[in-house]
């Protein structure tokens, strides 16, 4: 039962991942993307790892999709207005994308070994996922967290910044 | 194992039935209590006091013309409502309507899944909502529709964090994301209002934001954008945005008496001596009760509070309500720690 | 500008205190206002079943009046016609035949006597103009149709029935000296 589900999860999150990059109009990629976001959801609420699939949702699916979309819809893209883009590109983007489809294909055939991964467990439940950020990995998670604030400040900055411009300006 | 299957499906169906009812009588309610509001009577001619109202205007919805623009885009025109709906439904699924009931030998919970994940559920749906409005509005081709849609989306964006933060603090003093626990935490009359009245002024706040009411209907404000993101529609897809809308209200009513009013927890409910299955019935009535205040509270603020401009909106959102919300969340940790401690 | 009502209030940007920032107490306070209003009699009058009360000399649909013999009062002069600001009323005038002296009052009568319902205002200075007190306003509304034409009224919905008199007592403040 939970293979076939397995198997028409993954199906289709392959199928609307193709529809990502071949739809010519962007807005219908970003929901194709949305799509794909929530069949891999499903794929960890298969594997028990409900809090990964909820956040996943959350993070990708809410937040991020939905400021993609923003911008689209504001931005008003046609297919007449698209770039077309020099050959030199085109090589490098086919090389980086060989490149990351090797590493995804060398980290499937050590995963084939790995038995333990496909068992159920209750590792994804938000209890024990807590436990294991601020215990095992507790210096990368708070690393991370420097990460975002970096971040976020560099936003910040930008904004001042268009700011004090203005003022300039206005002077 | 069938059987549970059996009645966990009677459930679902009669949560959908009662949602759609309650949505479709809200607007009856909407229309009375803007009426009583105004000195007015309100709908009083289909039936006794107008009661067959929503009947009357479900009937004249299904009838209109199912217009669709020449520009639109028709595939997302279409899907749109069908989205809003979908995820405005949702959400129903992991809220405790009630404790446990013993009937036939079998032992269940009012509740369609007790997820561990609960309120993250929850947010994660109310992130979705999103969606219908902004591919309606966006596939609708107008520049009212997009507009609404823009603002609704930017709305929602600004107004989850906030919300997701408020409930942080509730998290934090019942120690579970379940929604089940969070009440059963509330037993006796503890209601987390008493403990965190910030984070429900700040939920709250939130919650009016998220469905989209007034004062924060920004996304489809009548005076200034016609309809928002439903200028374009009509018939029975104008319908469904319209009962997305209010089950997203039913919804977010049945949320904030679970997080801050102990869901079906009543003060002294155990000291009147009544049997299970009655005490539980009763528990479900009471919830319902704090339901329908809270439908009624947001039509009262509708019908109160005139609607913010955006810049006010945003700066509500960003500047007040989200260093409110850490606030809160700082202190709920310094108390639990020193509760620890001592 | 010197205030002649004494009533105008001078603009003050004062900055807001901290009570009046956080808003929340105007809020309740507006709520307040909102709930109170529940219990308040209600304005609302159930139209086909109630209606408001008019004043006697409400203007409303027009009557052409009889004598107390029966015989219509108008003499097709025009001077409601000349007076109408709206050039409703148009008639077509006609000799009274030897027969007819139950019929018509004078020996000159309006054949036709048509008032666009359309066009009139309602200010009832053909009531003023009439001589021979023939036409009346009366509390009466006038319906709506579908169609234009049925706004003109003509004589078979102007002149009173004679087993049907329409009361305008109320509406002659001074006695008639020409009656």
């Amino acid at each position: 039962m939970l293979n076939y589900i397995f198997y028409i999860l993954g199906g289709l999150s392959v199928i609307t991942a193709i529809m990502v990059i071949s739809f010519r109009n962007p807005i219908y990629s970003v929901l194709s993307l949305i799509a794909t976001f929530f069949l891999i959801s499903g794929q960890y609420l298969l594997m028990n790892a409900q809090f990964l699939s909820i956040v996943n949702i959350i993070v990708y699916a809410g937040a991020i999709m939905v400021l993609f979309l923003f911008v689209l819809m504001l931005l008003n893209l046609n297919n007449i207005n698209e770039p077309l883009k020099p050959i030199k590109l085109k090589t490098i983007g086919v090389i980086s994308a060989g490149i990351l489809l090797l590493t995804f294909l060398s980290a499937l055939t050590s995963m084939y070994n790995n038995e333990q991964v496909l068992q159920l467990s209750d590792i994804g439940l938000v209890k024990n996922l807590g436990r294991l950020l601020f215990t095992e990995y507790v210096v990368p998670f708070e690393v991370s967290s420097i990460l975002f604030i970096a971040a976020m400040v560099g936003s910040v900055l930008i904004g001042k910044r268009n700011k004090e411009e203005k003022e300039v300006e206005n002077a | 194992m069938d059987a549970l299957i059996l009645i966990k499906i009677i459930i679902i169906l009669i949560i959908f039935a009662i949602t759609l009812f309650i949505a479709m009588y809200s607007t009856y309610a909407e229309r009375k209590v803007a009426a009583v509001m105004q000195d007015r009577i309100g709908p009083n001619r289909a039936g006794p006091w107008g009661i067959l109202q929503p009947l009357a205007d479900g009937g004249k919805m299904f009838f209109k013309e199912d217009f669709i623009p020449a520009l639109a885009n028709k595939k997302l025109f279409i899907i749109a409502p069908g989205i809003a709906m979908f995820t405005a439904l949702m959400t129903s699924a992991i809220i405790p309507w009630g404790g446990t009931i013993t009937m036939f030998g079998y032992t269940f919970d009012l509740q369609v899944a007790d997820v561990d994940i609960g309120i993250l559920y929850i947010l994660g749906v109310v992130s979705m909502g999103v969606y219908g409005i902004m591919i309606g509005g966006w596939a609708s081709n107008n520049k009212y529709s997009l507009f609404g849609a823009v603002r609704s989306s930017a709305q929602m964006i600004s107004y989850e964090l906030a919300m997701g933060l408020s409930i942080l603090a509730v998290v934090m003093t019942s120690g579970s994301l379940s929604l089940k626990d969070i009440v059963e935490a509330q037993d006796g009359g503890k209601w987390n209002v008493l403990y965190q009245p910030l984070a429900f002024l700040i939920f709250i706040v939130c919650a009016f934001a998220e469905c989209n009411r007034a004062p924060f209907d920004l996304a489809e404000c009548e005076s200034e954008l016609i309809g928002g993101y439903h200028t374009e529609y009509g018939s029975m897809k104008l319908g469904f945005f319209l009962f997305a809308e209010y089950i997203n209200m039913f919804i977010s009513s049945a949320v904030i008496s679970v997080l801050f009013f102990g869901g079906y927890n009543f003060p002294f409910m155990h000291e009147l001596g009544l049997s299970p299955n009655a005490l539980t019935i009763t528990g479900t009535l009471v919830f319902f009760a704090k339901i329908f205040f809270f439908i009624f509270f947001f039509m009262w603020v509708r019908w109160t509070l005139p609607r913010f401009r955006y810049d006010q909106l945003m700066h509500l959102g960003w500047k007040s309500l989200i260093p409110l919300a850490i606030l809160n969340l700082m202190i709920t940790g310094g108390f639990l720690l020193l509760k620890d401690l001592f | 500008m010197e205030s002649l009502s004494n009533r105008s209030i001078q603009v003050s940007n004062k900055k807001m205190t901290f009570m009046e920032r956080i808003y929340l107490p105007a809020i309740i306070g507006g709520m307040i206002v909102t709930f109170k209003h529940i219990f308040k009699k209600k304005a609302t009058i159930k139209y086909p079943e109630q209606k408001r009360p008019v004043s006697d000399v409400y203007r409303g649909k027009h009557v052409l009046k009889r004598d107390e013999n029966g015989a219509e009062r108008c003499t097709a002069c025009g001077l409601c016609a000349v007076a109408c600001p709206a050039e409703a009323i148009s008639m077509v005038a006609a000799e009274r035949k030897n027969s007819e002296e139950n019929l018509y009052r004078e020996e000159k009568y309006a054949a036709v006597y048509e008032i666009n319902m359309l066009r009139c205002i309602f200010c009832g200075l053909c009531e003023e103009a009439c001589p021979k007190e023939a036409i009346f306003l009366t509390t009466e509304i006038v319906p709506t149709y579908f169609e234009r034409k049925d706004f003109i009224y003509g004589k078979d919905r102007l002149v009173e029935q004679v087993d049907n008199r329409v009361d305008i007592t109320k509406r002659q403040i001074k006695q008639s000296s020409n009656a």
